[in-house]
């Protein structure tokens, strides 16, 4: 497919190699902090020496726990996760001392001469020992280590499995993976005049690193000013280790009253960050002789790791959305995340979704072989359609419904009834078995109920004609920026060169959350059309008189400001000036707050989701008998997002997530021994290369959402949550063999 | 020769410089930040410079390797005038930045290529750039710049070479 067109505000600073990331910023003075490393995985009786790394040649300083004005731990809902470990050690990521030098070079050989002692305990490494009655107890906030419980219950699974003609139980596995950001996490730090602390750094979400080096530091929000720089990748991973770094780097600059530069290389990067929780995933299904799904019971444990990060959230998307987008009278839930003293798992782009979609995407199949009905129509017979109710019983009548819809695009556009017939089915004459396989699914848009949900938009219009524009949402590499931009431009009939983001502050714009959920464009651009309104109002009250008509008769197109008829007209320029005549700041405010939600703790059950984005993923592939490898051959994703605002843009998060995803069925999985990461680079955990790609196709389908006051949902998780079970069901219907865990690895013996 | 030419200039590395990476003395040295440091063991190719025509991952090589050769970084790419070559035009055109990270890298990789091949197909192009990881895009559209790119250059009989040794331009 021929790209269009992409706009950038950034990209000639990218291409040019002029974009500024954390590490790329230097400052006369500045220090090099590096981090030092607990070295056990559970113990107690932390002590740490620093005296030889003080005298080591630079160093200026090392700090510990006992330096800490404010509090050594933080997180984002339990505030347990270590910036800097006292006395009990939980994780091999656990940090134990920072280390200051003139240079990195003397501060990476006054680290090594750190000595950390401990009494090590028996660590807790996997969910089975974590569930066991007498395991140790990990958390040091509760008695237990089932640390998340959520459930869901609607109807009656056991009544209902008595009527039906097909039960099947089964168990799915998935993988520990990580975000692999090509870019680790690194922050500077400058220290200013009037006491406030400057951070630059490599993070996903600027409110929490400011809530995180706020509380290490013991001061007010208002003392951290946190500034959004170019970031190298983030896919959920860059909030709370990549805010501990800047944090760390924060508390540097305010002991020693230097700039301080920290900056992660990819060992300690994969050491230290929150990874994608693996899953175990228990259902048992009842269905009719006609393909009806009538009851489901779900068991799912997450391994949250040594500490509780987003787990809460992200086992509560699994559970909302706990058998795909299929409407079943009666479903049961039980979802728990389980601490262990694994190196703690947290946000990854998809957060509990791609998990239960393997496995519930996989049991389609699995039903449809058994009852040898065709698998598109036993997801047509279940899938909701408008006015259906969701498992958690909410009624989807406020938005298209577009599940059908998308699933025959991609049906069409990739050919898959004929291709299905084609498939190999474990049965060829040469080395090579072919396979198509598809999976659906549907994604609550934004938090849901799992939190507030609001952004705010600032409009600052100058006297030239230019305008100055920032939202709360924050630019990871995703194009958030530009996004926002086109959406201002179309909504004030403007030129989109008019139009400048301003560089975002934690100290300008206020705290609109995180930049996560897929919630950049729906609510940054609905945030936007709030302001839009107020800017509107404001410049329609006061050039109304100059366009000889009433304010609400004053519109805005063609880069100019209209009165009746056409008549009369005002430039920008024209329009900025006759304000300032008027003495009116050209400014607004607007705030946008997502659609109420709601949910019941006790049953599961609510409108968990303002509103759902569809999506459907076919894959083509072969099998070589020989060896069991796997080639991608084609894949074609349909989504719909609404309205697309960026379509270069928009393609581009197709084609990355379902990347991510090809990862996460083929090649990813992050291992530990004994709770040590074995990879500790690119040539140990391996991420999907040019060569291992085939052409793929993305179908845009355009709903405008009336929960979006741009009509726009998103797209960042979606495309990655659901290639996975369509690669296992293309791999079933190549070779006969059914994957029911990640990554997919296949037997040549298995094959022959 | 103690000389290493940068981007079209000439520098003299100190005794101490010598024993640095390349991307190392590229990066705090010459202050040539578009050179990425992504894993620093030659797995990621964000640090990927080319040297006589072809792709190097300047993590992995000293400068001491490097004297007496012609080192071309992100930074040399554009014209002396700062408009963009036609890769990095492409780049942006296609769609094929998203943090930008792989960029400098994947720019590089891709010179180096249509210095070696004008006319790369696509399966050459993916192989081409197998070196260099990009997490966010699915290569797809980077694929299509090189295409792109290599397109354009021949459709409008441009130069491939980048722009700092464009002295005539």
């Amino acid at each position: 497919m021929t790209a269009e067109k992409a706009f950038r505000n950034d990209g000639y600073a990218k291409v040019s190699g002029r974009a500024a990331y954390a590490d790329d910023f230097s400052v006369a003075g500045m220090l090099h902090m590096v981090p030092v490393y607990a070295e056990y995985v559970s113990a107690k009786n932390l002590r740490v020496h620093t005296e030889a790394a003080l005298a080591s040649p630079g160093c200026v300083r090392v700090i510990t726990a006992k330096d800490v004005p404010g509090r050594t731990h933080f997180g984002q809902i339990e505030k347990d996760y270590p910036i800097i470990a006292v006395d009990r050690v939980r994780s091999y990521g656990d940090v134990c001392a920072l280390v200051l030098a003139e240079t990195r070079d003397q501060a990476l050989a006054a680290a090594a001469l750190v000595r950390v002692e401990a009494e090590p305990l028996k660590p807790v490494l996997t969910v089975e020992e974590a569930l066991n009655p007498y395991a140790p107890v990990v958390p040091g906030y509760g008695d237990t280590n089932i640390v998340v419980e959520h459930k869901l219950r609607k109807g009656d699974p056991d009544a209902a499995f008595a009527g039906c003609e097909l039960i099947l139980e089964e168990e799915f596995h998935t993988q520990t993976i990580e975000q692999a950001y090509l870019e680790p996490e690194a922050a500077l730090c400058v220290p200013r005049h009037d006491g406030v602390i400057e951070v630059y750094g490599s993070m996903q979400h600027p409110f929490s690193t400011r809530r995180f080096s706020a509380a290490l530091l013991g001061e007010p929000l208002s003392n951290i000013e946190v500034y959004t720089i170019a970031v190298g990748g983030g896919f959920g991973g860059k909030d709370d280790t990549a805010a501990c770094v800047c944090a760390r780097a924060a508390l540097g600059a305010r002991l020693t009253g230097r700039p301080v530069k920290m900056t992660y290389d990819r060992a300690w990067s994969f050491r230290e960050s929150y990874k994608r929780h693996p899953y175990t995933l228990k259902y048992k299904v009842g269905v009719t002789s006609e393909g009806r799904v009538m009851a489901v019971k779900a068991t799912m444990y997450a391994d949250s790791g040594a500490y509780l990060s987003v787990s809460p959230w992200v086992t509560w998307r699994s559970t909302a959305q706990c058998f795909g987008p299929y409407s079943v009278d009666n479903v049961h839930a039980d979802v728990y995340a389980v601490a262990t003293n694994n190196i703690f798992n947290g946000a990854m782009r998809g957060f509990g979704a791609p998990q239960v979609n393997f496995a519930v995407e996989s049991l389609m199949d699995m039903i449809a072989a058994e009852l040898k009905i065709h698998p598109l129509g036993l997801r047509r017979i279940n899938m909701v359609k408008q006015d259906s109710l969701t498992v958690t019983g909410q009624k989807l009548d406020k938005h298209v419904v577009s599940m059908e819809e998308v699933m025959n695009r991609v049906v069409h556009d990739i050919g898959y009834r004929k291709k299905y017939e084609q498939c190999s089915f474990g049965k060829a004459e040469g080395d090579e078995l072919y396979g198509i396989g598809l999976a659906i699914s549907y994604r609550g848009a934004s938090l849901g109920a799992e939190g507030m949900d609001f952004c705010s938009c600032i409009l600052n219009g100058q006297y030239d004609g230019s305008l100055l524009l920032e939202t709360g949402i924050h630019e990871n590499g995703q194009g958030s920026e530009s996004a926002m931009i086109l959406i201002l431009a179309e909504a004030l009939g403007c030129d989109q060169k008019r139009i400048r983001y301003r560089r975002p502050s934690t100290s300008n714009v206020p705290d609109s959350g995180t930049t996560v959920a897929t919630r950049g464009t729906i609510m940054g651009g609905s945030a936007v059309m709030a302001a839009v309104a107020e800017f509107k109002a404001l410049l329609s009250a006061h050039l109304a008189e100059r366009l000889r008509c009433k304010p609400d008769e004053v519109n805005f197109h063609d880069d100019k400001i209209w009165g009746l008829n056409y008549e009369y007209s005002l430039s920008w320029e024209e329009a900025m000036r006759e304000l300032y005549l008027q003495r009116v700041t050209p400014y607004a405010f607007g705030s946008f707050k997502a659609p109420d939600v709601s949910w019941d703790d006790t049953n599961g059950q609510g409108d968990a989701y303002f509103t759902f984005v569809y999506s459907c993923q076919a894959v083509e592939l072969s099998v070589e008998k020989k060896t069991g490898k796997v080639k991608l051959l084609n894949i074609v994703a349909a989504h719909d997002i609404g309205k697309a605002i960026n379509r270069a843009m928009l393609l581009g998060q197709i084609y990355g997530g379902i990347t991510q995803a090809v990862g996460m069925a083929l090649m990813e999985d992050f291992k530990l021994e004994e709770g040590k990461p074995v990879a500790h680079n690119f040539d140990g955990y391996i991420l999907p290369r040019s060569t291992d790609l085939p052409p793929m196709t993305g179908i845009i389908v355009e709903n405008h959402d009336p929960a979006s006051l741009t009509g726009a949902k998103g797209i960042g998780e979606p495309a990655i949550e659901l290639l996975a079970p369509a690669i296992a069901n293309a791999v079933y219907n190549a070779t006969g063999i059914r994957a029911k865990s990640l990554p997919i690895k296949l037997n040549p013996e298995d094959l022959a | 020769m103690n000389t290493l030419t940068i981007n079209g200039a000439d520098y003299e590395p100190s005794d101490e410089e010598l024993g640095l990476t390349l991307m190392r003395y590229l990066r705090e040295k010459r202050f040539l930040r578009g050179t990425k440091n992504g894993c620093e063991q030659g797995l990621c190719g964000t640090c990927t410079v080319v040297v006589d025509g072809k792709p190097l991952r300047s993590c992995r090589s000293s400068v001491e390797k490097n004297l007496g050769k012609s080192i071309i970084t992100i930074e040399g790419m554009e014209y002396p005038d700062g408009s963009l070559h036609p890769i990095q035009r492409a780049f942006l055109d296609s769609g094929a930045v998203q943090c930008g990270f792989c960029t400098p890298g994947m720019v590089m990789s891709s010179y180096a290529l249509l210095l070696r091949e004008p006319a790369p197909d696509r399966e050459a192009i993916r192989k081409a750039l197998r070196g260099n990881l990009c997490r966010c895009t699915g290569y797809q559209q980077i694929v299509d710049a090189v295409e792109l790119a290599s397109r354009i250059m021949r459709e409008q009989d441009l130069p491939v070479e980048a722009g700092c040794l464009a002295h005539d331009r």
